[in-house]
């Protein structure tokens, strides 16, 4: 498979395949080995607040483990099987309603076992993101594991 | 206003706290009205669980539940039980949220119980303990994720608008 059509691949099955990804409606922007990109446009039921009509930071980690996977899968250029082994959030400022969310996510360093990324989400300025993160995934295929997970 | 809020938090609390009717509570934070996030108070300690629907599926390989609608799951949870255990009258405002993926959750329900392991007069510590019924043997616990989470919670100049 060539480059190209490996991540056209990865964005089709990823968008139109996995049904949680589509349920909640996201897009990807960019897919490349360097890093993947990806929106959600705004829905009342992302709300976390409806006093203060503030974005649940739950639906913030929904969104960043999957663009985390993702850029995971392009820096390998193959599919295999992957598995989130920890994730951490920190939410840096309130999420606003009625606008997208955007996240970009890197795999920085890849392992033969571990892969090791880091993601921000933002809303109008990629320089004032809502939240950024820091994810490690296993390589399953390579580790023998049964709990893998391919996007 | 503050009032009003302070009631209708108050209002929702008591409905869930005496009658396990959550609707009130679930109303004010629609994400977990999304995940349809259940309660059930067993001598007031709350038990949090995500009934399985396939839209949940994050990989149809195995196939799994979506590892972020695990920790939104996880993240509501948090967030319920602290509605539920302190007198908020706001919802508490997420500063981080920590989680490890210990098995891939099967597609099957999904269970959550809390701990305030510290409890400030600003921020609360909260752990979130995550598992499934192991297949075969309802009843028994099959672990599946384990988080944190720093909330910072009302203080009193939001209570009085200044």
């Amino acid at each position: 498979m060539t480059h190209a059509s490996f991540y056209d691949a990865v964005r089709t099955r990823f968008t139109e395949v996995v049904p949680h990804v589509r349920e909640c409606g996201m897009i990807v922007d960019h897919l490349s080995a360097e890093y993947a990109q990806a929106r959600l446009p705004y829905r009342p039921e992302w709300l976390g607040d409806s006093e203060r009509r503030l974005i649940h930071t739950g639906i913030i980690t929904t969104v960043i483990d999957t663009v985390s996977g993702l850029a995971v899968l392009a820096a390998l250029g193959q599919f295999e099987p992957i598995a989130t082994l920890d994730l951490r959030m920190d939410y840096l400022r309130p999420t606003l309603p009625d606008k997208p969310l955007h996240c970009r996510a890197e795999c920085y360093r890849v392992t033969r076992h571990i892969c090791f990324v880091r993601a921000c989400a933002w809303q109008d300025d990629e320089k004032e993101p809502v939240a950024v993160s820091q994810s490690t995934f296993m390589r399953s295929s390579h580790s023998r594991q049964r709990s893998a997970r391919t996007i | 206003m503050s009032t009003r809020n302070e009631t209708e938090m108050s209002q929702a609390r008591r409905l869930a706290r005496e009658g396990g009717d959550l609707s009130l509570l679930r109303a004010r934070v629609p994400y977990a009205a999304f995940l349809d996030v259940q309660v059930t108070l067993d001598q007031g300690v709350p038990r949090f669980r995500m009934p399985f629907r396939r839209s949940l599926i994050g990989n149809t390989v195995l196939p799994a539940i979506h590892g972020g609608a695990v920790a939104g799951f996880m993240e509501n949870a948090a967030i319920l039980h602290l509605l539920l255990l302190l007198e908020e009258t706001r919802v508490p405002k997420s500063i981080d949220f920590s989680i490890d993926y210990l098995r891939s959750a099967n597609p099957v329900d999904t269970y959550a119980a809390c701990e305030v392991a510290r409890q400030g007069r600003r921020v609360a510590q909260v752990q979130i303990r995550c598992w499934q019924d192991e297949e075969g043997h309802p009843g028994r616990q099959r672990e599946i994720a384990i988080g944190r989470a720093h909330f910072l919670l009302t203080s009193p100049s939001d209570e009085t608008g200044t």
